[in-house]
């Protein structure tokens, strides 16, 4: 990264900027420099998104026939593992807080970095410890339990199920490292002025998800050690020949992983507040809204993991609580979206890549939102359990909100991090293009989930056809947008114009630094006397008010 | 009239039990009611963006609008209306669950065992079905069901009922067909290699009909025309070697039935178990060491022991048949792999 931008030219007397401190390959690889952990994350999990997405595209394609196409049934199964596994649990779930969130987390507070340093290096290495290690299990055939590794079947197939659980295990405690440093960071280095009212709302999402990456993770990693003992001692926990009890899995497996959802979700949430409102070129319409509602999706997401096994075999009661705690998590994600929508209103709007990838964001995070309170309906999700509809419901959530303001952070802060701008026109069209590319990938596949086939599916009745055509189709388009997205980004890290230390006139405190900002973030320790969204300060004494007097 | 213009623009099969049209009825509200919501939210998104998009060239003054929000009580008023719509959905989801779930008074008992991967049904009159589930139309019919091996789950599409089959206990499902008719069973839990082709029917007979298919009569011809016909496994089916023999037609059917070619293939491939085509009397590895001739004492042992000689490669996951199979139907399936004895083996399944 250093050498691409080696013949920049250096400013007198300022300090170099962290991609031109130096040290060479060790340098970047013993830093323990915030920024340069952010940048070796990206590029870590760009390469699992590459890889993420050629297993879907795999899948896909194998799915344009009803029977066998262009791979085996066990290929398949594993394949599916592979695609979940990866996407999951090294794309979605690190990919916002450990990018974005380590890069931005200290400048928005006004630190020099992360509370542990160290720490964070250390994370980076587990992580990659952990996707080798996931990774590796398929060199010895791979596992085939799906990536919520559903005992009895888990503890029973000849797959190689062990590797992979013991890498998501590892990528758990890395998940947790990270989760400490924006807690510990949040709480201990704001800068002087900055209180918890003046913290910009990504901090507050990302800080309400390391509080559930903190409670849930423990719980995940236990529950996949016992898959662990049943397989290799036999122990019995979840196997009815041993008088286990394979629903008790599933009541702990969701315990973790429903929250994940909003382990995933609420950074991107956070992307979109700080979004919108630089774009709007004004405040956030409710502070307060967003920053209580982000930590009550925090709360009441640990009470409503029920609703994944309304037809495993529980009790009517228990289905009865956690449906109607479902609804909850609806009624705070409408809270975010009135806010956010609010806040347009008599802004003065920028339409930039940024802002277009919100437009999406909003159209699709409410569209599968609303398809969730649909299957949080008991009698319907009996229908729609298992089927396609819950597979583009989640991808909705989870492609369409989480990938679409990835991308939007990705464009938002680029200049920033890299200090350069990227093709507006480029960002737009190929915004648009994943737009189309997602649309036609997931939205027939909510009718396939109504007309009843289910997931998970090699091949499928003849009747199913045409709309599996049309979704690969729309996967084609949509990996193609992106590799487009990453080729415009990659040509303005070398070619793009100067960008600024703020070419959106934001407010947020990360743009009173150079852009890229030097090493220790800041030229002189902030002392800030503004909130993060003081639009009606024009832009110097915006910046005079983050400098000591 | 509305019901059958809303089923077919949300796709929706066709609605084979009683609690169906009443469970669409509520899917309509929520599919309509969301989703307008949904546009509407995007809609008033979009039209602030363009409405209040910076003209150039920009105004230098800063954004005095910049605290501008609605009114606190009309936000308040919003969000209960939001809430009482979702808690509606809710109260009447419950309602609906709770009736999904506890079958009437009165309902017939049909047994169900689940194993990969097929279905067996064992009714209270003595009667035994693989795959095909024969019902009385117009009756309400409770099935008990427990797994052999993994979780699996039981879906019919056509009735809006669905539950898991879960090893070491049992679950039940209940459903009433409106009319006679062949409904399909699809397995929605993941279950490994034939998942996907753990399907069924469920086959709805008027009462006099089920009355004589007790009896042993087969099933009456007006719906005997196959729906449902087992898919190929591992890759589409090469032409069957046809003898005109009624005695390899009828192994045909018996394959079908007891769900054999789930596992077996007929063209050579090798599947989760080895292929028929060209087993007859060839020299099988058996795992373990030795080998042994596929002659028809083989041949038999390995339908009703199948665990005491297994075939090298492949995994020991046949179930018995001991007793499932009569002394003809045995007969015509080992007729029925003589026939394939020519059948070249094919190449790996890709």
């Amino acid at each position: 990264m250093s050498d691409v931008l080696a013949e920049a030219p250096e400013v007198e007397e300022a300090p170099p900027d962290y991609l031109h401190a130096g040290g060479g390959i060790k340098g970047w690889l013993l830093t323990r420099d915030h920024k340069r952990i952010a940048v070796m994350f990206y590029v870590l999990i760009l390469v699992m998104l590459l890889l993420g997405g050629v297993f879907a595209l795999l899948l896909r394609t194998e799915l344009l026939s009803p029977n066998a196409l262009v791979m085996s049934a066990d290929t398949y199964n594993r394949m599916f593992t592979l695609h979940g596994v990866v996407m999951v649990f090294l794309f979605m779930i690190p990919g916002i807080p450990s990018v974005f969130g380590n890069f931005l987390l200290p400048l928005m507070v006004g630190a020099k970095d992360l509370a542990f340093p160290r720490l964070n290096l250390l994370s980076l290495y587990v992580y990659t410890a952990g996707a080798v290690i996931v990774l590796g299990a398929t060199i010895w055939g791979g596992a085939d339990t799906g990536w919520t590794f559903y005992p009895p079947y888990s503890t029973t197939t000849d797959s190689t199920v062990l590797p992979v659980t013991i890498g998501v295990f590892v990528l758990g405690i890395s998940n947790i490292m990270t989760s400490l440093n924006i807690i510990v960071t949040t709480h201990t280095l704001r800068a002087r002025g900055i209180g918890w009212s003046r913290l910009p709302l990504f901090v507050w999402a990302l800080y309400a998800t390391a509080i559930i990456v903190l409670l849930a993770t423990p719980v995940l990693g236990m529950t996949l050690l016992l898959v662990g003992a049943d397989r290799l001692y036999h122990f019995g926990i979840f196997d009815p020949a041993r008088g286990g009890d394979p629903v008790l899995y599933q009541h702990l497996f969701w315990f973790y992983s429903h929250p994940a959802v909003y382990i995933m979700i609420l950074p991107a949430m956070g992307v979109i507040s700080e979004t919108v409102s630089t774009f709007s070129h004004k405040k956030p319409s409710s502070y307060l809204a967003i920053a209580v509602s982000s930590v009550g999706i925090a709360g009441v997401g640990f009470f409503t993991w029920g609703h994944h096994m309304f037809v495993a075999g529980m009790s009517e009661l228990d289905a009865g609580i956690f449906g109607s705690l479902s609804m909850f998590v609806a009624l705070f994600s409408a809270i975010k979206v009135f806010t956010w929508v609010a806040t347009i209103y008599r802004g003065r709007v920028r339409f930039d890549t940024p802002m277009l990838y919100f437009f999406w964001f909003l159209f699709l995070f409410v569209f599968g939102g609303m398809t969730g309170v649909a299957v949080a309906t008991q009698s319907l999700d009996v229908h729609w359990h298992d089927t396609y509809f819950i597979v583009a419901h989640f991808h909705f959530i989870m492609v369409g909100g989480t990938l679409t303001a990835f991308l939007g952070a990705a464009h938002y802060w680029f200049p920033k991090m890299f200090g350069r701008l990227y093709s507006e026109k480029m960002g737009l069209a190929t915004s648009a293009a994943v737009f189309l590319g997602f649309v036609l990938t997931f939205f027939p596949q909510f009718l396939l989930g109504n007309m009843g086939m289910p997931r998970r599916y090699y091949s499928y009745p003849a009747r199913f056809q045409w709309l599996n055509v049309l979704s690969t189709g729309g996967a084609y388009l949509l990996a193609a947008a992106l590799v487009l997205t990453l080729l415009n980004l990659l040509i303005a890290l070398r070619w793009g114009a100067r960008a600024g230390s703020n070419p959106w006139r934001a407010r947020t405190y990360e743009w009173e630094t150079p852009s890229p900002p030097p090493t220790h973030n800041f030229l002189a320790p902030p002392v800030v006397d503004r909130g993060p969204y003081d639009f009606d300060l024009s832009e110097e004494e915006a910046r005079a008010r983050t400098e000591a007097p | 009239m509305l019901n059958e213009v809303l089923r077919r623009i949300l796709f929706l099969p066709v609605q084979g039990s009683t609690l169906a049209q009443r469970i669409d009825a509520l899917h309509y509200a929520v599919i309509l009611s969301t989703m307008a919501g949904a546009f509407l939210v995007t809609l008033a998104g979009g039209y602030l963006l363009l409405r209040y998009r910076r003209r150039l060239p920009e105004p230098a003054i800063p954004n005095v609008e910049a605290g501008s929000q609605l009114s606190p009580p009309l936000k308040v008023a919003a969000l209960a209306a939001l809430a009482a719509l979702f808690l509606a959905f809710w109260a009447v989801g419950v309602r609906q669950y709770m009736e999904l779930r506890v079958a009437p008074e009165g309902a017939m008992n049909v047994y169900v065992t689940a194993k990969k991967w097929m279905w067996k049904f064992a009714y209270p009159e003595g009667a035994r079905s693989i795959g095909v589930l024969y019902v009385p139309a117009g009756r309400p019919v409770r099935l008990v069901m427990t797994s052999r091996d993994v979780i699996h789950s039981f879906f019919v599409p056509d009735f809006r009922v669905k539950q898991d089959v879960v090893p070491g206990r049992y679950t039940t499902v209940w459903f009433e067909a409106v009319a006679p008719g062949r409904y399909e069973i699809l397995c929605s839990q993941y279950c490994g290699t034939g998942h996907s082709t753990m399907r069924g029917e469920v086959v709805a007979l008027s009462a006099e009909d089920y009355a004589r298919w007790l009896r042993g009569a087969p099933e009456p011809a007006q719906i005997a025309a196959p729906a449902y016909t087992p898919p190929a496994l591992g890759r589409p089916d090469a032409a069957i070697p046809l003898q005109p023999s009624s005695l390899v037609r009828q192994g045909q059917r018996v394959a079908a039935e007891q769900g054999c070619l789930r596992c077996h293939t007929l063209d050579g491939t090798p599947h989760i178990g080895p292929t028929w085509g060209g087993l007859y009397h060839a020299r099988v590895p058996l795992e373990g060491g030795g080998e042994a001739t596929a002659d028809e004492a083989y041949l038999t042992e390995s339908m009703m022991d199948p665990l005491s000689k297994i075939h090298r490669g492949y995994p020991p996951v046949m179930p018995s048949y001991l007793g499932k199979l009569d002394g003809p139907e045995t007969a015509a399936l080992v007729e029925l792999i003589r026939s394939l004895a020519d059948v070249p083996p094919a190449r790996e399944a890709p």
